[in-house]
């Protein structure tokens, strides 16, 4: 071969000759998930002035115990620490948001130690992980204290009635017309639903507050809008049709959209991209599943609430969902020609 | 409503380093290697010995085969050398080296005056057949072929490429603005050579100069000038054809296949001179960029011309430059020696440093689904990636479609986890060798 390098000019250079595309989106993983945490800084703010110390306690142990858990174990694995992406932190901060505010701190943050270890790192790590690692630390919670896991705090509402159950427990043990005469009116009761001065998990009541941070999240492109309004709107016309005593739509769908963890389990958690789906129709499949486990558990199972077992068996089924919904790829079976 | 396609991606346009820049002519090297094998189809046979003096335009490599593109000579001068050289088009190619004997003098014949109007199509196919025409875009594919479709194929369409969605580039919207005419009549040749009487420009919408002045240069014809979204790949051939006429190229097929031709801008200039003066396609225009690059500029070069004469002339670096890039910054490829020659289907030159482009060091898929969104073609980019790192080739064929990919690019730019899913896709294309039709 007859070829002579140029000698000065590449000599001194190193040029890289990675393939193509040579040039990225400016977004990264760490930069979606510092964005989940901040959509949900208003809802755990507003968590912190209305339940207090207890809240702030149980948030501080859940996040600690999450990255501190991420960094232990990497270190011993001897794998790269990776606690800077953010996600640990959104685990550790959601799981605390879905517990009740007066649990004790050690108790979140070994459910946080849990959704870390077990439904995380075990799995391969990030993007691994087959369900919701903050919802797999919730429901061990559940099963191992069930009695500290449905104790709620102590509170007076706007009709001056004492209680420590959600409206959620009320409707569920006493009826709708208890719950209503509990609030005083059905305005009063909305009123607590939308601003989140009702009784409920940690991070789960400001119906505002979580909606503001999902629309954040929307318009920012990190999540999908289908999600939390499939999710949600299931949830409001099963209620409607079937929630009522007076026979087919006399349920109250508003209540049943705003109560619970629905909202924060809708924007937050429904959303959780390395669980759920990868197209937007296996998402809306995904999203009217949870809606309709949500509604079915909350009406005819043992349980009030029903939105964390709804979002875990709808993760068991998205590869499932994922095989069936591929999108339709150019020139398959499309258009013909003359 | 401007109708799209499914997908694509919004990079950075960074059109504005040379857009308003009027084109200069880059004066002739003292030296252009000219690989035979610039475009698709069977290599040209040399018709030079090392020694011989070759004028301008003078017929340096041919072949009898029909899918085939000439060579010609693009300085005159003295033959130095016949080998193998290493290409931007294939790794190494059979090259013609010619040394500048410094009078630029075209070969006898050339630069005549002719008017497509007086030709009989079987004279204007026999023209085109031997001035070396390649699809300018990047394709390189030969035009002549495109342009002698039997009546089997039902050509009815010819669509105009001006959409230039690479970043960068600028090539074709100079050629659309100070070449217009040429590309009036090229079309109009073409037009002619297939027998159509449809004929659609697409240009993205945001090179509105250009629209206008086409809409300008076309009016009075029945060639329709039609603004397409700027969403990347809209250049690619399936997505053009797609949005401008709604029809999608099947499994395994061809444009042909669905009565469509598509031509560059660029491509149909170059053909208005071979029919029209008989010059075969010696140079091009090409933009060189980047934001390492000391003058960018948009250049009309000869074929042949190395790579670092090129960067030589527009004032060498502005900063250390971490990768040059030939073509596109979506869909070119880095380049490691910057001896190589220009040739014809090669649109820009990007000098890119190391803030310009892309690093990282690809964490695993969170399955944020973006590629998917991303994907013009509706594949699933992340489970093809996943697949080809597990090894499970043919799953990714025959469950996921592998082979239809078109390696635009757009789901490893999207990728927030800075995937290789492109790299990932090239190689378990090669491990289903065999099997494919692209």
């Amino acid at each position: 071969m007859s070829v002579t390098n140029t000698p000065e000019k590449t000599e001194a250079m190193v040029l890289s000759v990675s393939t193509s595309p040579h040039i990225k989106t400016a977004v990264t993983i760490p930069n979606i998930m510092w964005n989940v945490n901040l959509a949900l800084a208003p809802a755990a703010i507003f968590a912190v002035i209305w339940f207090g110390l207890p809240a702030l306690l149980n948030l501080v142990a859940g996040i600690v115990a999450a990255v501190a858990s991420e960094y232990i174990a990497a270190k011993i694995m001897k794998k790269k620490v990776t606690i800077a992406d953010g996600s640990a932190f959104i685990t550790g901060l959601l799981l605390a948001m879905c517990l009740p505010p007066d649990l004790p701190f050690y108790m979140t943050a070994f459910g946080a130690v849990l959704a870390i270890v077990v439904a995380k790192l075990s799995m391969g790590g990030l993007g691994y992980n087959i369900f919701n690692p903050a919802h797999i630390g919730r429901a061990a919670l559940m099963v191992s204290w069930p009695a500290l896991m449905t104790k709620w705090t102590e509170m007076t509402t706007a009709a001056d009635v004492v209680t420590s159950a959600t409206p959620l427990g009320i409707n569920k043990l006493q009826g709708y017309d208890a719950l209503i005469q509990t609030f005083g009116s059905k305005g009063e009761l909305y009123q607590a639903l939308l601003l989140g001065t009702r009784n409920g998990s940690i991070g789960e009541t400001s119906t505002i507050l979580l909606v503001l941070g999902g629309v954040y999240l929307i318009i920012r492109g990190i999540i999908k809008w289908q999600v939390p309004v499939f999710m949600i709107g299931t949830v409001g016309i099963l209620t409607w049709a079937f929630g009522g005593s007076g026979g087919l739509f006399s349920g109250d769908p508003i209540f049943h959209m705003m109560s619970g963890g629905l909202i924060i389990g809708a924007f937050f958690m429904a959303t959780d991209m390395v669980t759920i789906p990868i197209t937007t129709k296996g998402q809306i499949i995904f999203a009217v599943g949870c809606g309709a486990i949500t509604t079915l558990i909350r009406l005819v199972g043992g349980y009030p609430e029903g939105v964390c077992y709804s979002i875990l068996l709808m993760n068991a089924l998205t590869p499932l969902i994922d095989r069936v919904t591929k999108p339709k790829i150019y020139g398959m079976g499309g258009t013909s020609h003359v | 409503m401007l109708k799209t396609f499914r997908g694509g991606v919004h990079p950075h346009a960074f059109k504005s380093l040379t857009a308003e820049l009027p084109t200069e002519i880059m004066p002739p090297p003292k030296r252009v290697v000219l690989p035979v094998s610039q475009h698709i189809g069977a290599p040209g046979i040399p018709v030079v010995k090392v020694g011989d003096m070759v004028k301008k335009g003078q017929v340096i490599a041919r072949s009898d085969v029909h899918l085939t593109s000439w060579v010609h000579a693009s300085i005159s001068g003295r033959v130095a050398d016949i080998a193998e050289y290493p290409s931007s088009y294939k790794d190494k190619s059979l090259a013609i080296v010619i040394e500048n004997d410094g009078e630029d003098e075209w070969q006898p014949g050339l630069l005549c005056h002719r008017d497509y109007e007086s030709l009989t199509v079987p004279q204007i196919h026999e023209i085109i057949s031997s001035a070396g025409l390649v699809g300018l875009g990047g394709a390189n594919f030969p035009t002549h072929f495109k342009l002698m479709y039997g009546p089997d194929k039902h050509i009815d369409t010819l669509l105009i490429n001006g959409s230039e969605c690479e970043p960068y580039l600028n090539a074709d919207y100079r050629v659309m603005l100070e070449e217009t005419e040429r590309v009036v009549l090229g079309t109009k040749i073409a037009m002619k050579s297939l027998n159509v009487r449809r004929c659609i420009v697409g240009i993205e919408d945001n090179k509105p100069k250009a629209i206008e002045a086409m809409k300008k240069a076309f009016s009075g014809t029945e060639v329709q000038i039609v603004p397409v979204p700027t969403k990347y790949p809209q250049g690619a051939e399936r997505m053009l054809i797609k949005v401008l006429t709604g029809r999608e190229i099947p499994e395994g097929k061809r444009h042909s296949d669905i009565g469509v031709v598509g031509l560059n801008v660029g491509s149909v200039a170059a053909l208005a001179d071979a029919v029209e003066h008989g010059v075969p396609l010696i140079e091009r225009v090409i933009t060189v960029s980047g934001d390492a690059i000391a003058q960018p500029k948009n250049l009309r070069v000869r074929i042949g011309t190395s790579v670092q004469d090129l960067i030589d002339y527009c004032g060498g670096y502005s900063r250390t430059p971490e990768k040059i890039v030939n073509g596109g910054p979506m869909m070119g490829y880095a380049l490691s020696n910057l001896n190589i020659p220009v040739v014809k289907g090669v649109a820009g030159i990007l000098v890119l440093s190391k803030a310009a482009v892309a690093h990282g060091e690809g964490a695993p898929c969170v399955r944020c689904g973006r590629c998917v969104d991303a994907c013009p073609i509706g594949l699933v980019p992340s489970m093809l990636s996943i697949l080809s790192e597990r090894g499970r080739h043919e799953e990714a064929r025959t469950e996921y479609g592998l082979l239809n990919c078109i390696e635009c690019g757009s789901c490893a730019y999207i990728c927030p986890a800075r995937r290789p899913i492109v790299q990932n896709i090239r190689y378990s294309k090669t491990m289903n060798a065999g099997h494919g039709h692209h």
